[in-house]
């Protein structure tokens, strides 16, 4: 084991943090714009640095960078450091962007990705339905080849995002014939067509971010598809690949437990910052070693992956959804028990989201309830159980049912 | 960078689970466990021929010059196999020795330890909750020790004491000089038998460094209690696999069952992760010294806490039978007993990271 980096990396490490120095926060003139044209004139420079979108060609706006996972680590690491912008956050370019660059035609690509990555395309993910959640494969949305285009009808729910987003990339029935996994497709979809109608659905913090999205004889073109009739479901393997990273990500763990040491330093017990009192004390060491765990076992993860040894920390890999979004419930509910009171109080409309900085105390009630829900979206909890034992541990599979 | 094992290390843990197997197979360990002397002479010498003895003894006494992480793997074998013994003992020892010894005593003791000739143990704690340097109250006086130490692993066998002494600091004593008697302690771990240990007047050699040594050599053993238990714990999780895999009832496997599948994976699920926490606390002890205390703290802590809920779980899925002496369930859910206990709860060490961490 040796977790030094060595010196070409150190030298990469510098040349990043110079970089950092000079170009962020912007001076002069440049700092009084807005604060996204601010981002966005960043981010122009960092890719010109070839510090952004590394995996993505230049042709497609990225900055085409031979793959080096200790140069991303570094740089992830740094732009934290400093607070800089890094790479537009969102399922466009986390998860939309990779797959076309994996599955869709060469239009697609030059179409789609270089907005996607500038922030300028905004995308919802469009599978669940009512009667398809974790049974994802059961969904009836159909979509019909009807000369130049397609014609979709169907109900689609739980889509975040979309009463903001441009397009939809979801998951259609074409082949009615076909048995289940078989007969679906994968399609890009213009959210200002004709006959699509969403309908915000008010979540239980109290905001408005998923939403039910209805289609009656919705038509798009008949190349709005990315890869072979029929194989949708294989596509959208490459997308939910993404997904799984983005909550599991161990960062956001560390950075919400601080911020829970933070909120018992403020906190009061008996007079006394909570932090002193030993029963938070106890609660917040152990939340700590379930932190730690996971961090370290990403390092592991990561380690591995960089000697193309993955199958020897699957079993690690397939835990990460269930490890920290359980981690993150044990986190937020001891903020919640430090709130005392104030956990009575409902969060106001900016403390909603999961942008928000766990600064005060709406926040941190709005991300207790959140944090169930990310136990939910992307695979549920249970589901993720059946995988771990199924993949990881070689029980056996469920019945499978009618 | 590399958060990973070295070829090496894959190999020595390879080649102590085919002694592990070979040396003491189901039938030998139950006879080991029944007996609960803690001691076997061939399989003492087989881990000397093996080398793990000697492990982290420098190399100009006669050891193999090796890491806590290396050890902490070893432990971790160990743990799966419940191998019986005075190791974790012996190994804080010798690492005593190799770090704060004079001359004199790394030159009479380590080779004889990184033999095996000598088998070396510690006695620290002085009543149920006094574990850290600061409770030590064993008093010297010129170069004799008084005082009654407790819980004290493998004393029946041991040649050489690593005594916690008032003050903080540590040194040895001699198993047998007049001073020292022992009596057994009927230990609930049957694969480390402790002891009362009184000290007479007896004869003391200071280490130096004092409460520095003597925390060094917790945080070391912290961590190989730490990877103790997680193979102790992988062990029940394997054996349950194996019994649930095959056990019927309502005339299916257990595993076919959710409820027994879900069961199942969180138990490895809160354990699996913690593997990368021992190795982190271990590797931290040989080479990031800022942070050592504390990973030792956390891991110690964390993973027999985690440990101890597998061990539960292993026993309810195994149903009645989960609770028989007949079954060796019993013989990791002790051993797992004695990693979380011994050198202190992990409530002591959560209080000491958080201290640490300025909170
Ligand atoms: C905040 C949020 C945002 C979301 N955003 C999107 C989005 O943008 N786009 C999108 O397409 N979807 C989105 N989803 C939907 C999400 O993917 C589904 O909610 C999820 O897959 C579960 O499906 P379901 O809600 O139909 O629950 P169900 O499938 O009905 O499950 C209900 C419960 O039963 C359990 N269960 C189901 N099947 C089994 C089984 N075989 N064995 C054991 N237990 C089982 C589940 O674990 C769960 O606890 C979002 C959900 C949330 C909460």
């Amino acid at each position: 084991m040796d977790l030094r980096l060595g010196e070409k990396y150190e030298a990469f490490r510098s040349e990043v943090r110079a970089f950092l120095r000079e170009h962020w926060p912007l001076r002069g003139a440049d700092a009084q714009l807005a604060p996204e044209r601010q981002e966005k004139l960043f981010r122009e420079r960092a890719l010109a640095r070839g510090y952004v979108y590394r995996g993505f060609p230049r042709l497609y706006g990225g900055s085409e960078q031979a793959p080096d996972a200790l140069e991303d680590m570094i740089l992830d690491q740094e732009f934290r450091t400093a607070g800089a912008p890094r790479d537009i956050r969102g399922i466009g370019p986390a998860m939309l962007a990779p797959t076309l660059l994996d599955c869709g035609s060469e239009e697609q690509r030059i179409r789609f990705i270089p907005p996607t990555l500038r922030g300028d395309l905004r995308w919802c993910q469009g599978y669940s339905e009512p009667g398809a959640g974790s049974d994802l494969a059961a969904l009836s949305s159909r979509a019909v080849l009807d000369g130049d285009s397609w014609r979709i009808d169907g109900h689609k729910i739980w889509t975040s995002e979309a009463q903001s987003a441009d397009y939809m990339f979801g998951l259609f029935r074409t082949e009615p014939d076909a048995p289940k996994h078989a007969g679906i497709s994968y399609l890009l979809i213009d959210m200002r067509s004709k006959g699509i109608e969403v309908r915000p659905l008010r979540q239980m913090t109290g905001g408005a971010d998923f939403n039910e999205v209805f289609f009656s004889d919705v038509r798009i073109p008949a190349d709005s598809i990315v890869g072979r009739r029929g194989e949708g479901w294989k596509v959208s393997r490459s997308t939910l690949k993404h997904e799984r990273n983005l909550i599991g990500d161990p960062r956001y763990l560390r950075n919400s437990f601080d911020s829970l040491v933070e909120l018992a330093r403020r906190s009061q017990r008996n007079g006394r910052p909570a932090l002193e009192d030993s029963s938070v004390r106890q609660r917040l060491a152990e939340i700590e070693g379930y932190v730690c765990s996971q961090e370290y076992s990403g390092q592991r993860q990561f380690s591995a992956a960089l000697r193309g040894q993955e199958l020897a920390t699957l079993l690690p890999i397939l835990m990460n959804k269930l490890y920290s979004t359980d981690a993150m419930q044990r986190i937020t509910r001891l903020a919640f028990d430090l709130l005392g009171g104030d956990g009575l109080v409902a969060p106001v409309a900016e403390e909603y989201g999961m942008a928000s900085q766990l600064r005060t105390s709406g926040g941190w009630v709005a991300q207790y309830m959140f944090a169930i829900a990310n136990s939910i979206a992307g695979g549920a909890s249970n589901i993720q159980r059946n995988i771990i034992g199924e993949r990881g541990l070689g029980l056996p599979r469920d019945p499978r049912a009618k | 960078m590399n958060f990973g094992l070295s070829d090496e290390q894959e190999l020595l843990q390879e080649a102590l689970r085919g002694f592990c197997a070979n040396e003491c197979p189901p039938n030998r360990l139950r006879e080991l466990f029944d007996a609960a002397s803690g001691h076997d002479a061939s399989l003492w010498k087989g881990l000397a021929e093996l080398g793990v003895l000697g492990l982290i003894v420098p190399e100009a006494y006669g050891g193999a010059g090796l890491e806590l992480l290396d050890l902490a793997l070893v432990a971790e074998v160990m743990g799966q196999a419940a191998l019986p013994g005075p190791f974790l003992g012996h190994q804080l020892v010798s690492l005593a020795v190799a770090s704060a010894g004079s001359e004199e005593q790394k030159r009479v003791w380590l080779p004889r330890l990184a033999s095996g000739e000598a088998i070396g143990t510690v006695a620290l704690a002085e009543d149920a909750a006094a574990w850290e340097p600061e409770s030590f109250r064993a008093q010297v006086q010129g170069n004799r020790i008084s005082g009654s130490k407790c819980f004290v692993p493998g004393a029946a066998d041991a040649d050489l004491f690593l005594v916690g002494v008032a003050g903080g600091g540590l040194a040895l004593v001699e198993r047998k000089d007049a001073g020292v008697s022992i009596a057994d302690q009927n230990g609930v771990d049957r694969t480390r038998p402790i002891s009362r240990v009184e000290l007479s007047g007896a004869r003391c050699e200071p280490l130096s460094g004092g409460a520095q040594t003597a925390r060094h050599v917790r945080d070391a053993g912290l961590c190989v209690l730490a990877a103790d238990a997680f193979g102790a714990a992988s062990k029940l999780l394997q054996i349950t696999l194996a019994y649930t895999g095959t056990r019927q009832q309502f005339g299916s496997v257990l595993t076919q069952f959710q409820a027994v599948k879900h069961q199942l994976a969180n138990m490895a699920t809160e354990l699996e992760p913690t593997r990368a926490l021992w190795w982190y606390a271990a590797h931290a002890f040989d080479q990031i010294a800022s942070e050592s205390e504390r990973a030792a703290a956390i891991a110690k802590a964390h993973v027999t806490d985690r440990a101890l809920d597998v061990a539960r779980g292993a026993v309810e899925l195994h149903g009645g039978i989960g609770f028989t002496w007949e079954c060796d369930v019993q013989i990791w859910f002790k051993r797992l007993m004695f990693d979380r206990a011994f050198l202190g709860n992990p409530e002591l060490h959560r209080e000491r990271s958080a201290r640490l961490a300025g909170w």
